[in-house]
């Protein structure tokens, strides 16, 4: 024969074998509501005394206000991990590059750490201030969409590098260790001042805990601390991926982030809308609203079914001036909130907020489903 | 021409049980017992018998059994009986062997071997006798984004929505028509579907008139390629309209409704004259290319005034994804799927049994294939054929169905045993024949209660199993893969279900 | 972290054994109960207790000894739980789980409980000045005399007497917000709930009787609100006031409210 006949052996897509962790534990949150900054020390010692419903596999903070003067700049942290300083060096080679390919990076460094607090193998963790610097088709593209993009992009593509905080202003560490370990260990009691921390203590149900999988995670300004389990994972993020979200930190706490990222900044919807997307009331409870409320709830329901958030979970939800709480619409999960005077609090339990105010003007327990929302200079919503 | 084959089943009558009340009799319209008066003792003619057990559960004294032939041939793993008989019965007839029902063989059914979890520990399993737990469902195009505007509390949503269907419980009734079954078990069935707030479908035979009022509000009515008994009244007494292009069991062929069911009030329906054979042909002859399928969905939405969801009906087979994605695009807001196992009043029994593709697998590659073109939300995706049990029903929803039909599992809930000869006509269970005599022997109360007792029990066994998973909505299982393993497939077959192997 | 015994057994009843918790962990907090308890002292004063879990947990003997507790601060979760027939006095706000599967004893709150409050609860009397959480006297039990009894001054939330068994609960919603739980008794098959003001039959399970009070009702309320308003006189309630309000009483329509559920 003249010819060669080719048969095409097409390959097999490979099934995503992604792991997903459980995330229960302890959060905690304060704020002042007048803008003042405060140090790391008070939430540091509230979540230390939640000790206890962590394992000491995981810790982390996030903290707004903490750049002054770097203020108009996106502060990326990255994290590169590897089993050796050479492979961690590597990663942020081809970080670094990427990086100045795609955004003026105006200063970095390393962000600044403890060394004789002793924890399980820490990556080595670098902070960038940066501008995007769009080309071509991009320049189309919002900064944020930009960002998010790059982003995505680094987590997919740059093995053993990985942003985990992206926002103006502000910035997270997080780690494997207990809380207060990790506050110590970036000196969150010493050099930094924010006017709002929204903490976190792990108990994760895989030993092999890393130190990407440590809430908060976050994306831009907004970040998530969550206790729970989010038994729709794989429906949230099958419908996340199709927006552009890559889910690969191995938690499910991932998409708690997306979709308040899809639903707050791309589409502008208000937290109470989100609020109920995440976690709608009871299909018996709206059958029995007014027409217009019923006709809103049964809309968001059916348009965002695959957004509800099943299983327990408590999160704070950070972004920059608002601070929220929120539960499942069964409240399997605890959630305590609190006023005294300007400041605002959000705890697991609480005695932990007893410990650094032991005078407090209300305290409650939000309902399921309702979030309860604290904003710089006025509060705005006040549940039971 | 003398048949060389001998019958499938053996009849053995206690003698001594039976005081020849001539049940029996009666009830077999295939007239395979006879009385001989003289003997005063019934007689039964196996060549006759279809194995559909009627006479058996009406015997008052238990005294009929009923089983497969014990004759057979020596044993021959790949000439079984089945295929020697076949060839036999074509050799003395020359013609196409029709059967009803689904495909019987032994193809690997997925079902079986997927396995669902359960919570524990972190993450509390829920009660769903005491704890709210929500099966209800939205069928039909959802939008990328809302549009939504909140200014001091008074929410206004600014986006146009598609017309969906709203579902109770996640369990359709799939298409059999008027025509292919009597008027007493399509009646049954409508009322069921009203009773237990699900929808079923007329199939390709139309709606009867006085039928309209009381049950349109049901009713997914169908436009088939015979294109039997439309007119604007019927489709816009519905609640839906389903375009139906294929069918799990005879994907690629048409339908043949034999002369001898045409009935009467069969005749008035699909408006044809009576007694002729009702033909539907292979394809839609306006539909020969995907832009005609989009004019034909435009048209539909035109006729209904937009205010119902388009639904397009198609068989599982090689290439159906990507003929799926382009159903979409083409304007439909529901995509029906039929797998390999779906049933039907007759089809050729090669076609039945070797045209298509397991429904399971179609489910999966369906879904993950609209994800990726990003269009996933643009339809929903109901599945059919071979839905056995709630566990098959939700093992459909998490590898991504939105529901399920269910047609064969209907049917068997108002009696009948699957003999498969439902293409003569002579039903006795008064399923599938058009005969007065044997039609009135299903009473329409009870039958629709059975029904709406296997949604009903159904829709609870779901309940109890999504709150095993720690899951209270319907909406958060679909899709959701990560609550499935697989137990003893292969690889590839994981990777097309996109689920992991149990222990993985 | 220093501890004072009172001077001997003898004058226990004047002067109560003091423990600091401040830096103390929950199982040295309790260590120190139950040495103090074996040590014979009757009454005792922990403050500063910031979330130590489980106080009354531990303070089991076969000889059945008893002790008085009073707590300044907030407590940990599971307060009282299995608590074997002592009395504890909360000073401040308690968090979850309170009187978990409780068999004995009493537990007075001035100030709010958290979610599941008696679960469980199998015998003693709870009673809590102000309002409390989710799914509280989830599985209350009870056998012959042995009833627990739980008096809430505030309100619950949702699922409040799921799966109950046995036992009182009366919510007396002294603010009168009214009451907006949900999900109230599914599963109740069992015990009785009184409610101060009213509530609709969409905020019970299907197999909850909403009922008016009857004579006996009304002796059984009497008794726990007059005792409830001694654990706090700083609420300078009026007695007959309250007992002259409208109430309702929960209770389950059926020993077996999902016989026909099952097909056998």
């Amino acid at each position: 024969m003249g010819f060669e006949i080719i048969m095409p052996r097409i390959r097999r897509r490979r099934r995503e074998l992604y792991n997903k962790e459980i995330a229960a534990c302890s959060i905690f949150g304060a704020m002042n509501r007048d803008g003042e900054r405060f140090t790391g020390a008070g939430v540091m010692k509230a979540v230390a005394n939640m000790h206890v419903r962590g394992n000491g596999l995981g810790g982390g903070f996030a903290a707004y206000g903490i750049y002054p003067e770097y203020k108009d700049y996106y502060a990326f942290h990255l994290m590169f991990t590897g089993n050796s300083q050479a492979a961690k060096l590597a990663a942020k080679r081809e970080l670094d590059a990427f990086l100045s390919s795609k955004f003026d990076v105006v200063y970095d460094e390393e962000i600044p750490h403890a060394d004789e607090v002793m924890l399980r193998d820490p990556p080595l963790v670098w902070r960038y201030f940066v501008l995007p610097r769009k080309e071509g088709d991009e320049s189309e593209l919002t900064d944020e969409d930009y960002i998010v993009d790059k982003i995505m992009a680094v987590n997919t593509k740059i093995e053993n590098a990985y942003v985990f905080s992206s926002g103006k202003n502000m910035g997270c560490f997080k780690g494997v260790g207990y809380p207060e370990e990790i506050g110590e260990y970036f000196m969150l009691d010493e050099l930094y001042r924010a006017h709002t921390w929204t903490v976190h203590g792990r108990f994760p149900t895989n030993t092999q805990a890393w130190w990407g999988g440590a809430h908060p995670f976050s994306l831009l300004d907004t970040t998530i601390v969550h206790n729970g389990e989010v038994s729709s994972y794989g429906t949230n993020r099958w419908y996340l991926e199709m927006y552009g979200y890559a889910c690969t930190l191995q938690t499910d706490t991932e998409v708690i982030a997306y979709a308040a990222d899809l639903l707050m900044r791309r589409q502008k919807l208000p937290i109470e809308i989100v609020a109920k997307i995440l976690a709608p009331p009871i299909w018996n409870a709206i059958d029995r609203m007014n027409e217009k409320e019923k006709k809103l709830l049964t809309t968001l329901r059916m348009v965002y079914g695959p957004l509800l958030m099943n299983g327990p979970f408590a999160v704070i939800i950070g972004q920059t001036g608002r601070m929220i709480g929120l539960t499942d619409r069964i409240r399997l999960r605890p959630i305590t909130a609190a006023t005294r005077g300007e400041m605002f609090y959000i705890s697991s339990e609480e005695a932990s907020i007893r410990l650094i105010s032991p005078q407090l003007d209300r305290v409650w327990t939000p309902n399921g489903g309702e979030p309860v929302v604290g904003e710089l200079n006025n509060m705005r919503k006040v549940l039971l | 021409m003398r048949s060389f084959v001998f019958p499938e089943f053996q009849i053995v009558r206690d003698e001594e049980k039976c005081d020849q009340c001539r049940a029996c009799e009666r009830q077999c319209a295939f007239g395979t017992h006879t009385y001989d008066p003289v003997a005063d003792r019934l007689v039964s003619d196996e060549s006759k018998c279809a194995g559909c057990q009627r006479c058996v559960i009406f015997c008052p004294k238990n005294a009929i059994t009923v089983r497969p032939s014990p004759s057979f041939y020596r044993p021959n793993a790949s000439w079984s009986r089945e295929k020697i008989e076949d060839l036999k019965r074509q050799a003395e007839t020359g013609g196409v062997l029709l059967s009803g029902c689904g495909c019987d063989k032994p193809f690997r059914i997925y079902w079986d071997h997927i396995v669902l979890n359960a919570s524990q520990v972190t993450n509390p399993s829920i009660d769903p006798l005491r704890e709210p737990m929500e099966l209800r469902t939205f069928l039909g195009a959802k939008p990328d984004l809302m549009d939504i505007s909140a200014e001091d509390g008074d929410v206004e949503i600014k986006t146009e929505l598609s017309p969906n269907l709203m579902v109770e419980t996640p369990i359709l009734f799939s298409a059999m028509s008027y025509g292919a079954i009597s008027y007493n078990a399509f009646r049954s069935l409508a009322t069921a579907a009203c009773k237990s707030k699900t929808y079923f479908n007329t199939g390709e035979g139309g709606l009867p008139r006085e039928m309209r009022d009381e049950f349109g509000r049901c009713a997914i009515v169908q436009v088939a390629s015979g294109r039997f008994g439309i007119d604007a009244e019927y489709l816009n007494c519905a609640q839906a309209v389903e375009i139906k292009v294929g069918q799990g069991a005879k994907p690629g062929i048409g339908g043949h409704l034999p002369g001898e069911k045409v009935s009467l009030e069969v005749a008035e329906t699909r408006m044809i004259p009576q007694g002729t054979d009702a033909i539907s042909p292979a394809p839609h002859h306006d539909i020969y290319s995907i832009e005609d399928l989009s004019m034909l969905i435009s048209a539909l939405k035109e006729a209904t005034n937009y205010e119902k969801p388009i639904s397009v009906k198609i068989a599982a087979v090689h290439n159906f994804a990507a003929i799926a994605t382009g159903i979409v695009h083409a304007g439909a807001d529901i995509i029906a799927i039929d797998g390999l196992r779906g049933g039907t009043g007759a089809a050729p029994k090669a076609i039945r049994d070797n045209v298509g593709i397991p429904t399971e697998l179609a489910i999966s590659s369906l879904d993950r294939r609209l994800r990726d073109e990003g269009i996933r939300n643009r339809c929903s995706i109901i599945a059919a054929g071979g839905i056995r049990c709630s566990a098959d029903c939700i093992k459909a929803i998490a590898l991504g169905a939105d529901a399920v039909y269910i047609g064969s599992a209907a049917l068997i809930a108002m009696g009948c045993t699957l003999c498969q000869k439902c293409y003569t006509g002579k039903c006795n269970w008064g399923i599938c024949t058009q005969d007065p005599r044997l039609s009135g022997r299903l009473n329409v109360e009870i039958a629709s209660q059975r029904l709406s007792n296997l949604i009903s029990a159904w829709s609870h066994e779901i309940r109890e199993m999504l709150g095993g998973m720690g899951i209270n909505a319907l909406e958060s299982l679909r899709g959701n893969r990560d609550h499935l393993r697989g137990v003893g497939l292969y690889e590839w077959e994981l990777d097309v279900l996109g689920i992991k192997g149990a222990g993985e | 972290m220093s501890m004072v015994i009172a001077a001997a057994s003898q004058s226990s009843l004047e002067a109560n054994a003091e423990i600091d918790a401040t830096d103390l962990k929950t199982k040295e907090l309790n260590d120190r109960l139950m040495g103090l308890m074996l040590s014979g002292v009757k009454r005792v004063n922990i403050r500063n207790v910031y979330g130590q879990r489980y106080i009354g947990t531990r303070l089991y003997t076969p000889e059945h000894l008893k002790m008085e507790i009073e707590i300044f601060g907030t407590p940990g979760n599971d307060l009282a739980a299995f608590l074997y027939g002592h009395k504890i006095t909360v000073h401040g706000n308690a968090q979850d789980g309170v009187g978990n599967t409780m068999d004995d004893g009493e537990v007075i709150v001035k100030g709010r409980a958290g979610d599941v409050l008696g679960f469980s609860m199998r015998g003693g009397e709870i009673y809590v000045r102000e309002s409390c959480g989710y799914r509280t006297a989830l599985h209350m039990k009870e056998y012959e005399d042995k009833r627990p009894v739980l008096v809430v001054g505030g309100r619950a939330q949702d699922f409040l007497g799921e799966y109950m068994a046995g036992g009182i609960v009366i919510i007396l919603d002294l603010e009168g917000q009214t009451h907006e739980a949900n999900f109230i008794g599914t599963g109740m098959h069992g015990g009785v709930i009184y409610l101060r003001g009213d509530v609709e039959q969409s905020q019970v399970g299907d197999q909850v009787e909403i009922s008016p009070i009857d004579d006996a009702d009304r002796a059984v309320l009497d008794q726990y609100v007059s005792r409830f308003l001694e654990r706090f006189p700083e609420m300078e309630m009026n007695r007959e006031e309250i007992l002259n309000s409208q109430f309702v009483r929960l209770t389950s329509k059926s020993k077996r409210p999902y016989s026909n559920l099952y097909a056998y």
